[in-house]
């Protein structure tokens, strides 16, 4: 394993503009930033409908120094495996493939395209933003919402289902890396793309992504947001390697240590005010019980 | 060289004689013996291509959509409900303006279920702004898809190759297999202006605005309307582009003609039988019975339905008594799709002839040479008193 990067050799080339069309606090223009950073130059993007298209900027403007093909929201897996498939035949080799979906884009309408193209072993990197609902059309529910958060079509009572596991069925595929990583641990999500980059077949990257407007928090609290899904175990930092499961960076530090209370995290955000001390309750339990595997 | 194999067979070996890059499919109804042969190409080797077996139709055009824009030549095929799960894609794949070729073994589409042939599913899909060419045998199924290629990179516009399932797909026909290099001359690589390119990076199909706006260097790029208009002007301009491509293709290899409409006993006709598809050879049979009774009747098929080649149509039946539409598909509410289509050509002409509207065949219903021999007698006989509502042929009530 190479050594961690820091702040001090962190690539300082950039892929994308300044003053795009991400809200100020945007979790996803952290990640995006440093993902590209990491992919480089020899990649090529696929995107389907997400905060990501208004991001990249409207016709005839582009906000990404990368070439990107916009496709249809269901399709990104089988879009990205048309790149790869057109690469091999055409014998461009030395280009990354890389699909950059939300989280509805991915582990909702997203995910049969993604899982067929896991099961083919097709040769791609395929990074999923979860900012945990439809932000990009006025925060809905999706099936990566955590349960009890206010969204638009669950106003009163929050959502009443828990948060579906998309590493985990991604996981479940037997590719050879996934990984999970958070818009406020920049340098770990630049280590883990990086090394996707090194690795053939398919790749999953699941990145929390804190986003203020729809999670409702000031904007200048993203990273603080983010590393409190963390420290409180809520999301955790790991890796899949060929199978094995290590957890990684401030998730592996907080290994035998206390970890903050969930209702710490839960408070910093509106979508949680519905939430009931009940349900807080069974969470932290959750968390314990999961945490108590590691 | 002269050879006996299925339509779906003589597709395929179209789409190996034009060296398609890169294959994506779903299996479905009357269409996969066509992709299973394309996978044994790719798997032999005599293919050089990426074979990619997606989870569903909507992927397999995603995959032609993504290669296609990446600059590699891409083909799929389907039928019915496949190609309806396709409809966004289609769409996008046409908006992109990407040269994407499909074959489509008609079928009828659910519900109910039904496997066998009529043409509901592509004759649904005629206004998403793709190319749509028919054939009636097996050599214009091989023909048509060696063309399509040429005719979808030259403007920059997907085409469908459309034959009738099992009537097609699946019977075995003697037909003259294209000699490689002889394809190979006509048909050159496929090398965009445009494609994924890290050294030189665009950002495809970008939210586009209602207005035209400046790019960075302040020229004004188009807006939506502007996009779509292009569209619609280069499809129309794409009927002459197919007559060169189809004169290209005849100094090649011999066979031409009409590229739009193929006619027979037309000439001196009074009456005209016309359809899209292999019913047009049925009919002959009925024409030349009726001929023998000295009624002045030819048959005309449809083999470019969209764009629309109004001009050879109207050319073809203007000045006649009678044109008799017979369709296996219908715009349910109102007509024959081709029905209504061919009376809005007519509709400028000076010289208007009845039409009349039969419906047939839907669902794989057997057509009896008898039935198209009586709904042909009753309309040459009254031509006037037909009314606008299609008949129905073959109704078991």
């Amino acid at each position: 394993m190479e050594k961690a990067t820091t702040i001090l050799n962190l690539t300082e080339e950039e892929f994308v503009h300044p003053g795009n069309r991400a809200c100020s606090g945007c979790g996803l223009s952290i990640v995006y930033r440093i993902g590209l950073k990491a992919l480089g130059k020899d990649t090529v993007l696929v995107v389907p409908p997400s905060c990501l298209t208004v991001l990249q900027g409207l016709y005839p403007v582009a906000s990404t120094k990368l070439p990107c093909v916009n496709v249809t929201f269901a399709s990104t897996g089988a879009a990205a495996t048309g790149v790869r498939a057109a690469m091999r035949a055409l014998k461009k080799n030395n280009v990354n493939v890389v699909a950059w979906a939300g989280d509805g884009g991915t582990g909702d309408i997203g995910i049969q395209a993604l899982s067929g193209a896991c099961e083919r072993g097709e040769d791609i990197i395929y990074i999923c933003y979860d900012n945990e609902a439809y932000m990009n059309t006025g925060v809905q529910r999706s099936g990566t919402t955590p349960q009890g958060v206010l969204t638009t079509t669950t106003p009163i009572h929050g959502k009443l289902q828990e948060k579906k596991d998309v590493p985990s069925i991604i996981a479940a595929h037997k590719i050879g890396y996934v990984a999970t990583a958070s818009a406020a641990y920049p340098l770990d999500l630049y280590d883990k793309v990086k090394k996707a980059t090194t690795i053939s077949g398919p790749r999953y990257i699941h990145v929390h992504t804190p986003c203020p407007p729809g999670w409702n928090f000031d904007p200048r609290y993203t990273i603080k947001v983010g590393k409190l899904a963390v420290k409180t175990g809520l999301f955790d930092l790991y890796e899949i390697e060929n199978g094995v499961f290590k957890l990684t960076g401030a998730s592996h530090y907080l290994l035998g240590k206390t970890r903050l209370p969930v209702s710490e995290y839960f408070s910093t955000q509106g979508r949680f005010k519905s939430l009931d001390a009940e349900i807080v309750k069974k969470v932290q339990q959750q968390v314990d019980a999961k945490w108590a595997t590691y | 060289m002269h050879i006996i194999e299925s339509g779906n067979v003589a597709a395929a070996i179209g789409v190996k004689l034009s060296r398609a890059q890169v294959i994506a499919a779903y299996p479905i109804t009357p269409q996969t013996p066509l992709t299973e042969k394309l996978s044994e190409f790719v798997e032999s080797g005599e293919l050089e291509a990426e074979y990619i077996p997606v989870e569903s139709e909507h992927s397999a055009m995603a995959v032609c959509i993504a290669a296609s824009s990446a600059g590699a030549r891409a083909f799929t095929a389907t039928s019915a409900n496949g190609l309806l799960y396709m409809v966004e894609q289609l769409n996008w794949a046409v908006g992109a303006r990407l040269p994407v070729v499909m074959c489509v073994a008609n079928r009828g589409i659910g519900a109910p279920w039904t496997v066998w042939n009529d043409q509901q599913d592509t004759i649904s899909q005629r206004d998403v702004g793709w190319i749509q060419i028919y054939a009636n045998d097996h050599q214009q199924i091989i023909d048509s898809v060696i063309k399509a290629f040429k005719l979808a990179q030259t403007v920059s516009v997907p085409v469908m190759v459309c034959y009738d399932g099992y009537l097609l797909s699946h019977t075995y026909m003697p037909f003259e297999q294209p000699e490689q290099k002889k394809v190979d001359a006509f048909l050159p690589a496929f090398a965009p202006k445009h494609f994924l390119d890290p050294e030189n990076p665009g950002n495809f199909n970008t939210v586009t605005l209602p207005d035209i706006r400046p790019d960075v260097d302040g020229n004004m790029a188009p807006g939506y309307i502007e996009i779509r208009h292009n569209l619609q002007e280069d499809l129309r301009a794409a009927l002459d582009t197919y007559v060169t491509i189809d004169n290209e293709f005849e100094k090649e290899f011999g066979r031409g003609g009409n590229p739009f409409i193929e006619e027979y006993r037309c000439d001196d006709a009074e009456f005209v039988a016309v359809c899209i598809g292999s019913l047009s050879y049925q009919l002959r049979d009925v024409v030349d019975i009726m001929r023998d009774d000295k009624v002045k009747i030819g048959v005309m098929g449809v083999q470019m339905y969209r764009p629309f080649p109004d001009q050879a149509i109207v050319g073809a039946l203007a000045g006649k008594k009678c044109v008799i539409v017979f369709e296996k598909a219908l715009s349910y509410g109102n007509q024959g799709a081709l029905y209504a289509d061919i009376k809005s050509a007519l509709y400028s002409s000076e010289k208007k002839p009845r039409v009349h509207n039969y419906i047939l065949g839907l669902g794989g219903r057997e057509i009896k040479t008898q039935h198209l021999l009586d709904a042909l007698a009753q309309s040459c006989t009254s031509p006037d008193t037909f009314g606008d509502s299609p008949r129905w042929i073959g109704l078991k009530l």
